[in-house]
């Protein structure tokens, strides 16, 4: 494969109405992860996951199917959860992400890790991340969910341990516990709050 | 996994994404929700030189109502669809058929147009525009063309959509008189979030006084080549009374007209038949139902 970009742009020059935009074979993107910006040169058909985990180290999202049905690779990609072996990370330019590592404040669980700590969500634990995050997701458009709701609320997150009831259970009672105020990652405010 | 090398490019208007398209000509895909096209390409089963990124053209996201017509964006979420309240009071097959497609992260993902370009006969999107009778927008460098559901489905994973256009847009005409229109859609899957075994979308006006069958309109899914009208099973229901007997004179002729093939994991053909029978009039009794029918 060429490394140079195929002649689009000479071409939109000569074209007075539409300019073509660059065709990329590596770009530099700007992303935020649980609120830190990090700036790197990326290949187009490198996936979301594998930046997060290789490139950033952030190796709490799991690699499960690596097909898009098993939902261990779940983030948030500004406020949609998505399965992010599903997804470019060039895609993800400019946009903010959040992982499980962006859920705990300092040693304090979030309700949510909270819930699946008390209720022992999780057996294995390999599909917790994705598990928790989609949850994260479904709480907030969904504040007060039947258990049916929850259940299809994770259907596209697949517990090999089979452990469902707890992880229902378990996000069933983060769902009373919480607040949809308290749902929200918000770190710096959380800590001028304590120091006041 | 990782797919083929690749060049990317993320347009922020249409007419960039078109002129675009029209340089790389046929070694380029579209990429909108990703959800069939990423999946391909990591298997290798799709491994285009170009890769035009549309999820930058914000004006391709969008739910309105204008006049006859509920415009769809081509862009627009399925989980969008499965929330707006718009599409649940108009265009009830709408949210139904939205709320049955693969699981939450798709949905979020996943957009209308790019699920209908890629033709995938078990796709269920296809059902709703055909019961539905929907148009299709599409558009290249050149022109801009409007296309009929009964004309959009080639072949499987073949769409009208030629490698130089988009699709823009899916026009829904809006049912006559909310009350007494309805639609519904019924799948049978094998587990939560899979393909459809069978799907049936259905989209019905009853008479004034709800004794007959005024208009309707069947899509059906995974029962063919592409997703398909189920015509004989539309004639057997217009101008017919709105009776269990109707219903199952149209669950008889959509089992003979459908052709689906044995497949290893959902069935053989024969299941399949018998489940489009039954679908079909699940389908058929719960939109007559909504539609103010009594005694079905």
């Amino acid at each position: 494969m060429s490394k140079k970009p195929m002649s689009v742009r000479k071409t939109s020059r000569r074209s007075k109405k539409i300019w073509v935009p660059e065709v990329f074979s590596q770009k530099t993107i700007r992303v935020i992860v649980n609120g830190k910006e990090y700036v790197r040169d990326v290949k187009p058909r490198l996936l979301l996951v594998d930046f997060l985990r290789d490139s950033l180290g952030l190796t709490g999202t799991h690699v499960g199917c690596d097909t898009s049905n098993c939902g261990a690779c779940t983030v948030i990609l500004n406020g949609r959860s998505v399965k992010s072996c599903s997804m470019f990370a060039i895609q993800a330019d400019g946009k903010e992400i959040l992982t499980i590592e962006g859920l705990a404040k300092g040693n304090q669980f979030h309700p949510l890790q909270q819930a699946f700590w008390d209720n022992h969500g999780l057996q294995c634990g390999f599909c917790t991340p994705g598990m928790i995050m989609q949850a994260y997701w479904f709480l907030k458009e969904n504040p007060h969910p039947s258990e049916e709701q929850i259940r299809w609320g994770i259907a596209g997150n697949l517990c090999r341990c089979t452990g469902y009831s707890n992880i229902v259970k378990a996000i069933q009672v983060a769902s009373e516990k919480i607040g949809v105020e308290q749902m929200q990652v918000e770190p710096r405010k959380q800590r001028m709050v304590r120091r006041s | 996994m990782y797919p083929k090398e690749f060049e990317y490019a993320s347009p922020t208007s249409l007419g960039e994404a078109v002129a675009l398209l029209k340089k790389m000509g046929p070694d380029a895909k579209v990429l909108a929700g990703g959800q069939s096209l990423v999946p391909l390409m990591k298997f290798r089963l799709a491994s285009p030189k170009y890769l035009l990124d549309i999820n930058g053209i914000s004006n391709l996201e969008y739910i309105k109502e204008n006049g006859k017509f509920i415009s769809v964006g081509a862009l627009t979420r399925h989980h969008s669809l499965e929330r707006s309240e718009l599409v649940k009071q108009k265009l009830g097959l709408f949210s139904e058929t939205a709320s049955w497609i693969g699981d939450p992260q798709v949905r979020n993902n996943g957009t209308i147009g790019g699920s209908l370009v890629h033709s995938d006969p078990a796709g269920d999107w296809g059902s709703a525009i055909i019961a539905s009778r929907a148009l299709l927008k599409i558009q290249s460098a050149r022109r801009e063309r409007i296309v009929d559901s009964d004309h959009f489905f080639k072949d499987t994973f073949t769409s009208a959509v030629a490698p130089n256009e988009i699709l823009t847009e899916i026009r829904v005409p809006v049912p006559p008189d909310g009350g007494r229109s309805a639609g519904a859609y019924e799948k049978l899957e094998r587990k939560a979030g899979d393909f459809a075994t069978v799907g049936v979308g259905v989209q019905l006006t009853l008479s004034r006084n709800r004794k007959t069958f005024e208009q309707a309109g069947i899509g059906l899914t995974s029962l063919g080549p592409t997703n398909l009208r189920g015509k004989k099973a539309e004639k057997a229901l217009v101008g017919k009374n709105v009776s269990l007997e109707t219903i199952e004179e149209a669950g008889t002729a959509v089992s003979e007209e459908v052709k689906p093939t044995d497949d290893v994991l959902r069935g053989s053909a024969e299941y399949k038949r018998a489940m489009a029978r039954v679908f079909l009039k699940r389908a058929l009794t719960r939109a007559a139902r909504k539609a103010g029918a009594s005694g079905v």
